[in-house]
C-alpha cells in the first residue's frame, strides 16, 4: 500500500458518491431547467428543433397561478399549524428528564419512519362518512347525519400536519439544546415572568430551529402530491398533481417542466431565508 | 414540567399513534369495518398471502431495498470519510442536503426526463439507481454524526506502526464505526422498501416493476379494504422493527439527528 496525501485520498473516496448525485440529481434537475424552452413533440416527448417561450409564459397564466396561491395557502396552514403543535411539543421533551429525553424525541419522530401512503390512508380510514371519527359520532348521538370531513381542504391539511409534525418537533428540539439556560435563568432573575422570557428570549433564540421546521414543511407540503391525491378527491389540485398530469396524463413535459422549475425557484428562495436565519442566530449567540 | 405542557405532549402522541393503532386493531376484525368489532380473525393476513400481486410486488422491494442500500451505504460511507478530513464547502454541504429536502415530485420527474433522453431502459435497475440518489445522502449523514467524535489519532498510531491505509480502515476505522455504518442500511433500506413516488416514475409500464407502495397505491385508490390493514400492519411492523434495531445500534443518537 503506497501513502498519498491526506488530501488526494479523502477526493477519492468522495468522487464516486459525488459523481453519483452531480449525474443523477444535478444534470437531470438542470435537464428540467433546459426542457422549458422547447415545444412538446406531436406525441408527447420534446420537439427538439422548436424553441419556445410559451410553457414558461404559461405557467404564469392566471389559471395555474391561482392553483400556485391555493398550495401556498394549504402549505402555510399547515406550516402554521404544525410550528402550534411541534413548538410545544418539543419545548415539553426539553423540560423532561434528561434520561428520557431521548426516548420521548424518538417516540415523536418514530412515525415519520414508516409507509408515507399508509400514513395517509389511516386519516382515509378514520374520516371518510362511514369511517370510525363519524361511526363514533353517530353512536354518542353527537351528530345524526355524517359530517363531511373527507376530501376537502380541511382533510389534505391535517393529513400534511400529521405526516410533517415530527420534522417540526426535530428541528426545535435541537434549537432548544443549543440554547443556554442562562438566558432564560437571567431573564427570571431581572423580574420578567414565565411568559415574557418566553417570548422576549427563548423562542427569537430558537428561531433558528423554527425556520428549518417551518421550511421543511412548507416545501414538502407545497409540492405534495400524494396527499392532495388520497385526501383531496378526485377534482382537487396542488401543484405536485399539476405537474404529475403533465407527465403522466396530459404528456406535455415542457410545461411540467416549468411549473417544477417553479417550484424549484420557490424552494431556492426559502432554504436561503432560512440559511440567513440560522447565520443570524449564530451571530447573536456570539453577541 | 408544568401540566398544560405535559398535557400537550400527550395529545400530540395520541394524534400521531392513533391513527396507526386503529389500523392495527382493525386487520384484526373479522368484518375488517371500523363499524363493529365482530371477532378476533387472521383472515385478512391469510388474504394477502393468497394475492399473487401483492407477493410480487413485495419481492421487488426487497429486490430494490436490498441493492439501493448495499450501493447507497458504500458510497455514502465512503462519502462521511472523505468529508470528514477534506477542507469545509458549502456548495459540497448544499449538495448533501439537496436530496433530503427536494420535493419528490421534482426529483421523479427529472429522473424520467433523463432516464427518458439518455435511452436507459426503465424498470427495477432504474428505481434502485434514483433510489441511491437520496439514500447516500441519508447514509453520509449519519456517519457523519458519528464521526463527528472519531479520534483520528488512532488512525494515525495505526499508519505510524506500519499499517496502510486500508489495513488501518479495515481493522480500526471500520469496526469503531461500525455500528453507525448499520443502522445507516437499516434506515436507509427502511427509506427505499416505502418511497413510492420517484419509483412509480421511474419504474416504466407493467407489473414486472411493480414495487409494494405502488401495489398500495393502487388498492387504496380503489377504496377502504381490509386487506390494505393487514398489510399496513406488516410494512409498518417492518419499519418499526427496523427503526428500533437502528436506534439501537446507534446507541442512543436519534436518525436523522
Amino acid at each position: 500500500m503506497t501513502s498519498m496525501s491526506p488530501r488526494l485520498a479523502s477526493g477519492l473516496l468522495m468522487a464516486p458518491g459525488l459523481l453519483w448525485l452531480g449525474l443523477l440529481m444535478v444534470v437531470p434537475c438542470l435537464l428540467v431547467f433546459v426542457l422549458i424552452f422547447f415545444e412538446r413533440g406531436t406525441y408527447g416527448g420534446i420537439d427538439w428543433t422548436a424553441t419556445t417561450f410559451d410553457n414558461l409564459a404559461r405557467a404564469f397564466d392566471p389559471l395555474y397561478l391561482s392553483i400556485f396561491f391555493d398550495s401556498g395557502r394549504i402549505a402555510f396552514l399547515a406550516t402554521a399549524v404544525a410550528l402550534l403543535i411541534g413548538y410545544p411539543a418539543a419545548y415539553a421533551i426539553t423540560k423532561a428528564p434528561a434520561h428520557r429525553q431521548t426516548a420521548l424525541l424518538f417516540l415523536a419522530i418514530l412515525p415519520f419512519w414508516t409507509n408515507y401512503l399508509i400514513r395517509t390512508y389511516a386519516w382515509i380510514v378514520l374520516l371518510n362518512p362511514a369511517g370510525l371519527i363519524n361511526n363514533l359520532l353517530a353512536a354518542t348521538g353527537l351528530s345524526s347525519a355524517p359530517l363531511p370531513l373527507l376530501y376537502n381542504e380541511f382533510a389534505v391539511v391535517l393529513g400534511l400536519v400529521y405526516n410533517y409534525t415530527p420534522f417540526v418537533v426535530l428541528a426545535v428540539y435541537s434549537a432548544l439544546q443549543r440554547l443556554d439556560p442562562a438566558y432564560a435563568e437571567a431573564s427570571r432573575d431581572l423580574g420578567a415572568n414565565a411568559a415574557t422570557t418566553f417570548f422576549r428570549i427563548t423562542l427569537p433564540l430558537t428561531a433558528s430551529g423554527v425556520a428549518a421546521g417551518a421550511v421543511f414543511v412548507f416545501v414538502l407540503s407545497i409540492g405534495n402530491f400524494v396527499t392532495p391525491n388520497l385526501l383531496g378527491g378526485r377534482k382537487f389540485q396542488m401543484v405536485g398533481n399539476l405537474i404529475y398530469d403533465q407527465f403522466l396524463s396530459a404528456r406535455d413535459w415542457p410545461f411540467g417542466a416549468a411549473l417544477s422549475a417553479l417550484l424549484i425557484a420557490i424552494m431556492m428562495v426559502l432554504l436561503f431565508a432560512q440559511s440567513l436565519a440560522a447565520r443570524r442566530a449564530r451571530g447573536e449567540h456570539h453577541a | 414540567m408544568p401540566r398544560l405542557l405535559k398535557l400537550h405532549l400527550g395529545a400530540v402522541y395520541l394524534f400521531l399513534y392513533i391513527p396507526i393503532a386503529v389500523l392495527m386493531v382493525l386487520s384484526l376484525n373479522r368484518a375488517g369495518l371500523p363499524t363493529a368489532w365482530t371477532g378476533f380473525s387472521l383472515q385478512w393476513y391469510g388474504k394477502l398471502a393468497a394475492n399473487p400481486k401483492i407477493i410480487a410486488s413485495a419481492w421487488n422491494s426487497l429486490v430494490v431495498g436490498f441493492w439501493s442500500t448495499a450501493i447507497a451505504t458504500t458510497l455514502g460511507t465512503m462519502l462521511a470519510l472523505g468529508v470528514a478530513r477534506a477542507r469545509p464547502s458549502a456548495a459540497r454541504d448544499a449538495l448533501l442536503f439537496a436530496p433530503m429536502i427536494i420535493p419528490d415530485i421534482v426529483l421523479a420527474i427529472a429522473l424520467l426526463s433523463f432516464f427518458t433522453l439518455a435511452k436507459f431502459r426503465l424498470g427495477l435497475h432504474s428505481i434502485v439507481t434514483a433510489h441511491v440518489v437520496f439514500n447516500i445522502a441519508f447514509v453520509c449523514a449519519v456517519v457523519r454524526a458519528r464521526l463527528a467524535s472519531y479520534d483520528w489519532s488512532l488512525n494515525e498510531a495505526s499508519r505510524d506502526l506500519g499499517a496502510g491505509a486500508f489495513e488501518t480502515f479495515q481493522r480500526i476505522t471500520l469496526p469503531l464505526i461500525r455500528p453507525s455504518v448499520i443502522a445507516a442500511a437499516l434506515l436507509a433500506f427502511t427509506l427505499s422498501i416505502d418511497e413510492f413516488i420517484i419509483a412509480y416514475f421511474t419504474a416504466g409500464a407493467g407489473q414486472a416493476s411493480t414495487t409494494l407502495p405502488m401495489q398500495i397505491y393502487a388498492m387504496i385508490r380503489f377504496g377502504v379494504t381490509p386487506e390494505i390493514n393487514a398489510m399496513a400492519t406488516i410494512v409498518m411492523g417492518v419499519s418499526f422493527f427496523l427503526v428500533f434495531a437502528a436506534q439501537w445500534l446507534n446507541r442512543g443518537r436519534l436518525p436523522g439527528t
